[in-house]
């Protein structure tokens, strides 16, 4: 078994008990990230800081100093600013952009003493459900439809981070979810991803997409391997005000599948027209799984449900139309030369730096905060917005957490959505999690009939990563999801 | 001079007019660190040296509100009796402009820290009965924008962001003065105010303090006109012209047949007018919105009470009881005007002066001085100890009035106390009955044809001889002395 095919669980531990060297670790990946250029899953590939950080934790392990994530090489989404290496959140407005610093997050898993294998592509700005804003090519999911070669989507916007997963050139990485960019992808590429209650995560050195949605979160092959990276990442940050001053749980120490006693809600609004037979059988088979694992199966009710997605998208775009105005041509980033006023250079380089999503958003962001529509749109996006968060605190008086499917579809073809609307209905069942701000996780279910894999939705109350995770392992477990994308790169 | 009560009216062709004003001021907080970075705040620093990542706006950069800087807003608040809002948020502003990093503003629109509140001016020092009061609508925090500086190179604008990111007190007025010299007033008091605060430094001239001013012309009793904005005004002097102007100018274009627009207009100091910048329709949408990476301020009330427990005597409390001390209502007003005065003052109030005779003192011959070589009462080379002690040498006749003006002239350039100077130039005064009177025969004497027009009925030679005996020596007599052996002598 090569070292790329096992969970960083196993890599760890095989490491500290000293079967393989954390060189030996950084080598491989390093070796495969660099043989999987056709995915265009790195914007940047980092093999020297890998290898570093497998020295290093090769030199704590003889000295008995490890850290936790000691001889793990990760992936970074290309949204987390890295002290020195480029940070472009997938966006030509920001190309050669190399921040003198390094996002609390990414700091946290470099101090648990993880290596950076480089960095992942994105959709633009973390706007997209499918890798295809990226200003640098779209990546291509390591997965394709049985006997088909065309080229599929890996999701969004965490795409790179989940193609990469998937493809066992990293491990395990970081992700950030403001609508599901976590939790879609995950499911498209047939693996485990975790975002956890809006606050655990710093955002300090994130590139601002929604400030009140975005959060961070952690994609692996298991629950496990989330559990242990989310446990690194997480913690109270005094340079983020929205940051919980909270204790990190220990969420890995307290993994259990057994479920005896909780009960999992089903929230009757979930069941939509248009979803494939595929998706409402796996549904279907997680409640039977859960019930399996000792848990009770409950209907529960979100009536506000149909509302989020319109909600999600007059929120989302209004703070990213402000978030994106300091990409500005002034300071940093890519500016337009040979124009004449200062507005000029702005509309120039505003108009070549961002891609066509990022400017719909920007325009959907400035319309409904305009003067005359910002009661109509952003001021009664807000209410529905604490209905919605009302729902969940409802619902979860009568369980302990929300299973749903992850997303109405398995992974498209590159190209084939070309309808934003369309697109935007594929975080229709993550969407309702962001807007309350609550922990949510995607484990993968089984695959479809093209042979694709079909991801779990797990919403937990707030606070209450546990017993998400819990679930997560449960499904898991039972699930026995091993399947591997047939190796074509 | 004219009466204070009588209300300011334009004289147009239709008849009077009276001016509505209103002032936003724009306060810079006394505070080491920015609004919600950890960047220094000092003025005149080296461009682009004050800045931090946050200030810069830099990928991914969060901002976190600096306690100290909502302290002294809430203090402003309190000392000025306003309602202070436990629960506020703050709110984007949203433009693009070369000095706005972030591209928006935070500022707070739609729930201020700060709600209503008053300041009571008085309209003429001498008159204590002249006073008005000056609505407060609110006080939010906002940071300031940074600089440009055109001055630099040939072609190109350079950007200096040190000042961005600092915190502003916006305190905003009802449309409640009708006056300059009520809108004159209302800034100095206020500027007053903040400074025994400690809040802003009242510094206009370094741009700490300036106002937008507000200004509509209406017959008496109608409704409001439509008023102009006049931005960044930064001094008195400056504010009281654009009202005086501005009401010219909108009385005389409403009575040729114009209308008043609602826009913004710039001051220019050097001509005394103002000019328009931008009109309503020109304005621009700045799409005012929660921000996002804030959580709502919420104050509790420890904080509130360690805030009022901060908050000194404040300058009208501080007249009020001086003038019970039997200080003038005038010398009150003008020890109590500016917090380094009135610190100096209580300072020689607490040596146990007479309290009327040291105001006299203070404001005739210590403001004379200073005025004199252009100094600030904190320049002022005379401490209140040292100050004491000259009240006192005077109270106690060791040295005369006249006397006292020399030795205080010296003290001005020597720094040295009274005592010193009294006794090192032997200017202690003489009650030597002998040594007078011997001076006081010799002016007799040298004046016989004076003393026969005395004697003649001319009563107010008396005086002559007075001055002729303390000048023969050398001012050093205990006048009272000279008084009685002369009248002794004489009569």
């Amino acid at each position: 078994m090569s070292l790329t095919s096992k969970t960083i669980a196993e890599l760890r531990d095989g490491f500290r008990a000293g079967e393989f060297k954390a060189r030996e670790i950084a080598e491989e990946y390093n070796a495969a990230v660099a043989a999987a250029k056709l995915l265009n899953a790195y914007t940047v590939e980092t093999p020297d800081e890998a290898l570093a950080a497998a020295d290093a934790a090769d030199s704590a392990r003889l000295g008995g100093d490890l850290k936790p994530l000691s001889g793990i090489p990760l992936g970074i989404k290309d949204l987390f600013a890295t002290n020195g290496v480029d940070t472009t959140a997938g966006s030509r407005i920001l190309e050669g952009f190399r921040p003198t610093y390094e996002s609390t997050v990414s700091g946290n898993l470099r101090k648990a003493g993880a290596g950076m294998l480089g960095k992942l592509n994105m959709d633009e700005f973390a706007m997209g459900s499918s890798n295809e804003t990226s200003a640098w090519g779209p990546v291509i999911s390591p997965w394709r439809r049985k006997g088909s070669n065309v080229g599929l989507t890996p999701g969004g916007s965490s795409g790179g981070s989940a193609a990469a997963v998937a493809a066992e050139i990293a491990p395990g990485v970081t992700g950030t979810d403001t609508g599901g960019s976590i939790r879609q992808p995950a499911a498209f590429a047939g693996i485990c991803g975790i975002k956890p209650t809006y606050g655990r995560c710093s955002r300090w050195g994130i590139v601002s997409f929604a400030s009140s949605l975005d959060q961070a979160g952690s994609m692996a092959k298991t629950v496990r391997d989330c559990a242990i990276l989310l446990e690194a990442m997480a913690g109270f940050d005094p340079k983020d005000s929205t940051s919980l001053d909270l204790p990190v749980p220990q969420w890995e120490a307290n993994l259990s599948s057994d479920l005896k006693g909780k009960h999992v809600g089903i929230p009757k609004e979930y069941r939509i027209d248009g979803v494939p037979e595929d998706i409402n059988k796996l549904w279907d088979q997680g409640i039977e799984w859960l019930k399996d694992a000792g848990a009770t199966a409950v209907e529960i009710s979100l009536p506000h449900t149909k509302y989020a997605l319109p909600t999600y998208y007059i929120i989302a775009p209004a703070e990213a139309s402000s978030n994106l105005a300091r990409y500005d041509g002034v300071r940093y980033g890519l500016r337009v030369e040979g124009v004449k006023t200062l507005d000029d250079m702005y509309a120039a380089t505003r108009a070549d730096g961002f891609g066509a999503e990022v400017k719909r958003r920007i325009m959907i962001g400035t319309y409904v905060l305009s003067a005359g529509f910002y009661d109509a749109y952003f001021t009664k996006a807000q209410k529905v917005r604490t209905l919605i968060k009302q729902d969940f605190a409802k619902a979860f008086e009568q369980c302990d957490v929300i299973l749903t499917p992850t997303a109405p579809s398995a992974a498209f073809g590159i190209g084939e959505t070309t309808d934003p609307l369309a697109m935007y209905l594929n975080d229709v069942f993550a969407v309702p999690a962001s807007l309350a701000g609550l922990p949510a996780m995607s484990v993968p279910g089984g695959l479809d009939g093209q042979g694709l894999p079909l991801g779990l939705h797990l919403i937990g109350n707030e606070l209450d990563e546990q017993t998400v995770l819990n679930a997560g392992l449960a499904i898991e477990e039972r699930a026995g999801f091993t399947a591997r994308p047939e190796k074509w790169w | 001079m004219a009466d204070a009560a009588a209300p300011f009216r334009i004289k147009g062709e239709t008849g009077e007019w009276e001016v509505v004003v209103g002032l936003e001021v724009h306060a810079q907080v006394v505070s080491n660190a920015k609004l919600f970075s950890g960047a220094a705040t000092a003025f005149g620093a080296e461009p682009n040296t004050q800045v931090s990542l946050v200030d810069a706006a830099m990928p991914g950069m969060l901002p976190v509100p600096n306690r100290e800087c909502i302290r002294q807003a809430v203090r402003t608040g309190l000392a000025l009796g306003a309602k202070i809002n436990k629960w506020s948020r703050f709110d984007r502003k949203n433009y693009f402009y070369a000095d706005l990093p972030q591209g928006y503003q935070i500022s707070q629109l739609y729930h201020p820290l700060v709600g209503e509140g008053e300041v009571e001016v008085l309209l003429d020092d001498k008159d204590e009965t002249s006073t008005k009061r000056i609505g407060i609508e609110r006080i939010h925090v906002e940071q300031d924008a940074g600089k440009l500086m055109h001055d630099q190179h040939p072609t190109m604008s350079y950007v200096d962001l040190n000042r961005s990111g600092v915190a502003l007190m916006e305190i905003v007025s009802r449309p409640d003065m009708r006056s300059p010299a009520e809108a004159g007033a209302y800034l100095r008091k206020l500027r007053s105010i903040l400074r025994y605060v400690g809040s802003c430094d009242g510094n206009m001239e370094e741009g700490s303090m300036r106002a937008d001013v507000n200004v509509s012309v209406r017959k008496p009793g109608a409704e409001f006109g439509t008023r102009t904005e006049t931005k960044n005004v930064n001094s008195v002097r400056f504010v009281m012209a654009v009202v005086e102007h501005e009401a010219k100018r909108q009385v005389e274009l409403i009575e040729s047949g114009g209308t008043v627009a609602q826009e913004t207009r710039l001051f220019d100091p050097d001509k005394g007018v103002t000019r328009s910048l931008r009109s309503k329709e020109d304005a621009h949408d700045y799409r005012y919105f929660p921000d996002p990476d804030l959580l709502p301020l919420e104050l509790d009330e420890a904080f509130l009470e360690d805030c009022r427990k901060s908050i000194p005597e404040l300058p009208d409390a501080k007249r009020k009881r001086y003038e019970l001390m039997g200080i003038s209502p005038y010398n009150a007003s003008v020890l109590t005007a500016e917090v380094e005065t009135a610190g100096w003052f209580d300072a020689l109030l607490a040596t146990d002066v007479d309290p009327k005779q040291a105001s006299n003192w203070t404001v005739a011959e210590l403001f004379g001085a200073l005025n004199r070589r252009g100094e600030s009462m904190a320049e002022s080379p005379v401490s209140p100890a040292h100050a004491a002690e000259l009240l006192k040498l005077v109270a106690d006749g060791t040295i005369s009035g006249t006397i006292a003006k020399q030795v205080f002239e010296i003290m001005l350039e020597t720094g040295d106390p009274a005592s010193k100077i009294v006794d090192e130039r032997g200017l202690r005064q003489t009650s030597d009955t002998g040594a007078i009177d011997a001076e006081i025969d010799k002016v007799l004497a040298a004046n016989a044809d004076k003393v026969a027009e005395y004697k003649g009925g001319k009563q107010q030679l008396f005086g002559f001889f007075v001055g002729q005996t303390m000048k023969a020596m050398q001012g050093k007599a205990n006048p009272q002395l000279v008084n009685e052996r002369l009248r002794a002598k004489l009569d």
